[in-house]
């Protein structure tokens, strides 16, 4: 098989996340203002007296976290380079920039770039006068190897993450409050995603990995690196078949609870395959007596131009479910 | 023969570090593209050039804040792992080195440990997990081995940079337990971990300079 060249509707390949960020304000000004000194997406009006909602890691996972910035979910996104995490000064600025009073929550993938830097920042923030607290997002069942490495990824859970943090920190909850339950809905979730491609980096030529006609990658994370082993290529509700029972088990989601399910594509599914691994997804549960409270089925966090999937569960209950359907209005989403 | 480092050899240690890393970037990237996310040689380059910029501008005062410079600037332009870690490695040797414009042997070792310390501190990895401590670990002990047996400077660096290149290639059959590369699990076995490579480029270029610096 010839292997394909990859080709990118860029300029210069250094110049890619500030482009677009650029762009990507430019395009919602009623919602979001652009700091291209730190490289910072934040509310057009922060609240004052709220508690400041920040998240952040490297580009190449939009909408993730720029188009979550918005009323009932971020005051601000921290946004580094292609798969690479901000630096400690850029989060340190968008902590203090989101601080309006009321402290600051950190919504932070487990990936050690973003550990690290993250914890610089806070410790910096600290300094300064401002409560901060971190929730780590750590959902990715593959990288769940129990061993005493750097523990789960944190992959698309995080949107359920910041949708609920985002909707208490509208009711006026404290920085306290806000952290322990994005930390309870991390404990409720789980991730699995497979790939049929990888992704290139702008301005690469090549896919970071690749696979055979008849080979699909099982257990990505979100930065084009391989996963946990390879499966055989079939049919949509055989792949989806493969994710959603770990889930469930390792959930231990038992008839009769619901869930909120995130059906994410990576960057290069399509609507339509996403739609077939959905209808699954409900197949699959409904016939184990689990109900789907709600679902998102679309491209939130994504891996560049990934062709592959990832389905999220959250054990859902009442309260959740009532933080989920509260009011967002931001880019990536709004009900 | 006076046994010390001065603050201009230290800055040519930087300058040199930032060209083999750009030199070597290419390879940087495909090692990382083999067990991690292809990305390390970018954003060393990005850091090391910021680090040259700041030299450029600023070419006197002590070794310690030349050190705390060069720290803080890659904290500030790398971003992921890389960024922290050395940038940790580089406030870490400014926090133990003298406020003068000279290093001798001792103050060196005191540095270098320190700044491999804080590296371990902040990446929690030891010997093994297939990270950058692998080159630099045995680096310290090496120079730490060679000074206790009397031996002169530059040569106790050249062992230093000898270990770290042993440490780097080491590194190849291990699987990794640290960082990005530990999700491969076995897959990560078989290929030279990139930040023991760039690690191991930082002690090469310290060995290269201090032929040229040392008074």
């Amino acid at each position: 098989m010839p292997t394909s060249v990859r080709r990118h509707i860029i300029n210069k390949p250094h110049r890619v996340i500030d482009e677009a960020l650029d762009g990507f304000a430019l395009t919602y000004p009623e919602l979001v203002t652009f700091n291209n000194e730190h490289n910072l997406i934040s509310r057009k009006t922060l609240t004052p007296g709220k508690t400041g909602l920040v998240s952040g890691g490297g580009s190449g996972h939009e909408p993730l976290h720029a188009g979550f910035v918005g009323s009932g979910m971020l005051d601000v996104a921290v946004c580094g380079a292609v798969f690479a995490s901000p630096t400690a000064d850029q989060v340190h600025a968008g902590t203090k920039l989101a601080n309006t009073g009321a402290g600051v929550v950190q919504i932070v993938k487990n990936y050690t770039g973003d550990v690290l830097n993250f914890q610089i920042a806070a410790s910096l923030a600290d300094d300064d006068g401002v409560p901060v607290e971190q929730v780590l997002v750590d959902d990715d069942l593959a990288s769940d190897n129990g061993n005493d490495g750097p523990g789960r990824r944190g992959t698309a859970a995080v949107v359920t993450v910041e949708k609920v943090c985002g909707a208490l920190a509208e009711r006026g909850a404290g920085v306290s409050t806000i952290a322990t339950r994005g930390r309870d809905v991390v404990a409720r979730s789980r991730s699995l995603a497979i790939a049929l491609d990888a992704g290139a980096h702008p301005g690469e030529s090549v896919a970071a990995f690749e696979l055979d006609p008849h080979e699909v990658e099982y257990g990505v994370g979100i930065h084009g690196e391989r996963g946990t082993g390879r499966i055989a290529y079939a049919p949509a509700d055989d792949l989806v078949e493969q994710l959603v029972t770990p889930l469930v088990s390792s959930l231990q989601v038992k008839r009769g609870q619901s869930v909120i399910a995130i059906v994410n594509g990576l960057g290069g599914a399509y609507p339509l395959e996403l739609s077939i691994a959905a209808r699954n997804v409900h197949n699959l549960l409904n016939g184990r007596g689990i109900s789907i409270a709600r679902s998102l089925v679309g491209t939130y966090v994504s891996s560049l131009n990934m062709h592959g999937l990832s389905v999220t569960l959250t054990v859902a209950d009442d309260e959740l479910i009532s933080l989920w359907d509260a009011p967002v209005r931001t880019p990536a989403l709004s009900w | 023969m006076p046994e010390t480092l001065t603050i201009n050899a230290l800055q040519q240690w930087l300058h040199r570090f930032a060209s083999e890393i750009t030199r070597q970037a290419d390879w940087l990237t495909e090692l990382d593209s083999a067990i991690g996310d292809a990305d390390h040689g970018t954003n060393m380059v990005r850091g090391t050039a910021a680090v040259v910029t700041k030299l450029d501008g600023r070419m006197t005062g002590t070794v310690q804040e030349l050190l705390k410079a060069v720290g803080m600037t890659m904290v500030s332009t790398v971003g992921g792992a890389s960024g922290s870690l050395y940038g940790t490695f580089f406030i870490e040797m400014a926090r133990n080195s003298p406020a003068d414009v000279r290093l001798n042997g001792s103050e060196l070792e005191n540095a270098l440990h320190a700044g491999v310390n804080g590296v371990i501190a902040r990446g929690h990895a030891t010997v093994g997990d297939k990270t950058m401590i692998d080159a630099l670990e045995p680096a310290v002990t090496a120079l730490s081995r060679s000074l206790a047996d009397g031996r002169q400077l530059q040569c106790s660096i050249a062992a230093a940079a000898a270990a770290a290149t042993t440490g780097r290639d080491s590194t190849k059959p291990l699987v990794a337990r640290k960082g990005r590369a530990s999700y491969l699990g076995e897959r990560s076995a078989g290929h030279i971990d990139p930040g023991a490579a760039s690690a191991a480029i930082l002690l090469a270029a310290l060995a290269a300079s201090i032929g040229e610096g040392t008074a």
